[in-house]
């Protein structure tokens, strides 16, 4: 009796060396996003990605500040007598004016003065004359202040005001740029050790893919699978897994620093933008 | 002596295995397999048949001796060329090794798709391999949801689906009704009228009356009888059987 056989393919089994055809994936027994490498490298990402924020903002805030400091100094007149004060202030303010590479000087009125002590002292401390409140003049230098011209600004601006100390904005501020600095170093390092976390999460994955798809891959190898063959499998799963975790945590990432940023601006100049500035009188006035 | 201009498939000369440092699993083993030929290996358990079919599929290299497969030294070839020989094997595992998460289809389907078969070639000699063995209704199930002979078959099918240059079978027909070991043997046959060579090993002795024509290997204790020097010297067919 004549057998009538199934269609087959022959020679098909030795086409050359391509890759597996459409149903490779299928070969990789997980599914996409199913188990946990994905959201390890998503959780990892969002961390790299608010630890670089946080570096980028700290070294962005202490440029804005050391640029906006550097060339500033502040000059306290203290004084009790407050009419004496106040003569000794715009004498120190006209000088100022008239002196070459100073490029903007000016008084700060009384009420802002009140402000700035109001946290410490309170509103009834403003307008008592029994309280010495110096008067300040904050000016802009066109360079940044060095000692010998804070020096020369002391000696100039002591002739007209003997009451007057005259302070470097950027020096007090030394500890805390030295503080961002090790900070900055910090998100550095963070960045990292995410990074190295996050590549051996991806190894840790592959191999665990490998040795729980073993007897695929040797039953693969016995149908004449090569090695490139089976390796791509496992690079693309990884790949998807990798870039879909990836995206994930660049977008937790990105929705915590733009939160994180929502609520640093809500903290008003006076931590931030002008904070420098401002912080810098209030630390010449009291220390 | 043959050689490969001899269009001998398999040759095998004073072959040795063992495994880690007990003794040898196969001893001096020696003969040659042209193409066309129909082989039952047989033998006692633990007389070496799967260690035999280890190194007939390539799934193991030998302790010592020389193979050489299809005009390739099997032995010293790189492994970059393995898989151009595997792909010349059908090979029906005596545990099927049918891949656990794929599909009777997908499984049949998968010595194509690592030849790089697309999906439209592929889907109709596929399903009608799995027609002809009788497991169109089951195309989409589950190892695990197949009965052993069904899972027999599925094996049987991935093994054939490309016409293999050579079949080697271990136990094809260990969990198929005698109906449908019928039937495959007759596929085997017909198989190897197209020029492709079988080796089955079998304990089934009524088997070995279904194919007259065919040869015996047996194995015992690791050597291979060889009385006549029948297997280790051939008479050289004079062409395949189309």
């Amino acid at each position: 009796m004549a057998l009538k056989l199934p269609s087959m393919m022959p020679g098909a089994l030795a086409r050359g060396w391509r890759s597996l055809s459409g149903g490779d994936a299928l070969l990789v027994q997980q599914g996409r996003l199913a188990g946990p490498m994905p959201w390890v490298i998503a959780i990892m990402v969002a961390l790299t990605v608010i630890a670089a924020a946080a570096g980028l903002a700290l070294a962005n805030t202490a440029r804005n500040a050391a640029d906006e400091l550097s060339g500033g100094i502040t000059v306290q007149v203290i004084e009790a007598n407050p009419a004496e004060r106040e003569r000794q202030a715009q004498a120190a303010l006209r000088v100022l004016r008239e002196t070459p590479g100073v490029v903007s000087a000016k008084a700060v009125s009384q009420a802002e003065v009140e402000r700035l002590i109001e946290p410490w002292l309170g509103t009834w401390a403003a307008g008592d004359e029994d309280i010495p409140v110096p008067a300040l003049v904050d000016a802009r230098l066109r360079d940044p202040v060095d000692g010998e011209m804070l020096g020369a600004m002391r000696r100039l601006v002591r002739q007209v005001a003997p009451a007057a100390r005259v302070d470097a904005q950027s020096s007090w501020l030394g500890p805390v740029f030295g503080a961002i600095d090790s900070l900055q170093w910090l998100a550095l390092a963070l960045v990292g050790l995410l990074a190295a976390a996050t590549c051996a999460a991806v190894l840790l994955a592959v191999r665990t893919a490998l040795g729980s798809n073993r007897d695929t891959i040797e039953i693969v190898h016995l149908l004449g699978g090569t090695d490139v063959q089976i390796a791509r499998i496992f690079q693309r799963s990884v790949a998807f897994d990798a870039a879909g975790g990836g995206a994930l945590g660049l977008a937790l990432g990105l929705v915590a620093v733009l939160f994180l940023g929502q609520r640093f601006a809500g903290l008003g100049a006076g931590l931030v933008s002008a904070g420098g500035h401002w912080a810098g009188r209030t630390g010449c006035c009291w220390r | 002596m043959t050689s490969a201009a001899d269009g001998e498939i398999v040759h095998f000369e004073n072959v040795g295995l063992r495994y880690g440092s007990d003794r040898e699993v196969l001893s001096d083993v020696s003969f040659t397999l042209f193409p066309g030929s129909f082989y039952f290996l047989t033998g006692a358990s633990g007389a070496g048949k799967t260690s035999l079919l280890k190194l007939l599929y390539l799934a193991q290299r030998p302790s010592r001796g020389m193979i050489r497969m299809f005009g390739t030294d099997a032995i010293t070839m790189p492994r970059e060329s393995l898989p151009m020989l595997r792909r010349r094997l059908g090979v029906v595992f005596q545990d099927f090794r049918l891949v656990a998460h794929l599909s009777a289809f997908d499984n049949v389907a998968l010595p194509l798709r690592v030849a790089g078969v697309s999906e439209r070639e592929l889907a109709k000699p596929v399903a009608d391999m799995l027609e002809w063995v009788g497991l169109t209704e089951r195309m989409h199930a589950r190892p695990a949801q197949l009965s052993g002979g069904e899972q027999q078959r599925v094996a049987i099918a991935r093994a054939v689906i490309g016409r293999p240059d050579m079949l080697v079978a271990d136990e094809p027909t260990g969990n198929v009704d005698p109906e449908m070991a019928i039937k495959l043997l007759r596929l085997f046959e017909a198989l190897n009228r197209l020029g492709t060579t079988v080796v089955v090993a079998t304990h089934d002795l009524h088997l070995l009356k279904k194919v007259p024509d065919s040869l015996i290997m047996r194995l015992d204790k690791g050597r291979l009888s060889d009385p006549t020097g029948a297997l280790r010297y051939p008479p050289r067919p004079a062409a395949a059987r189309v």
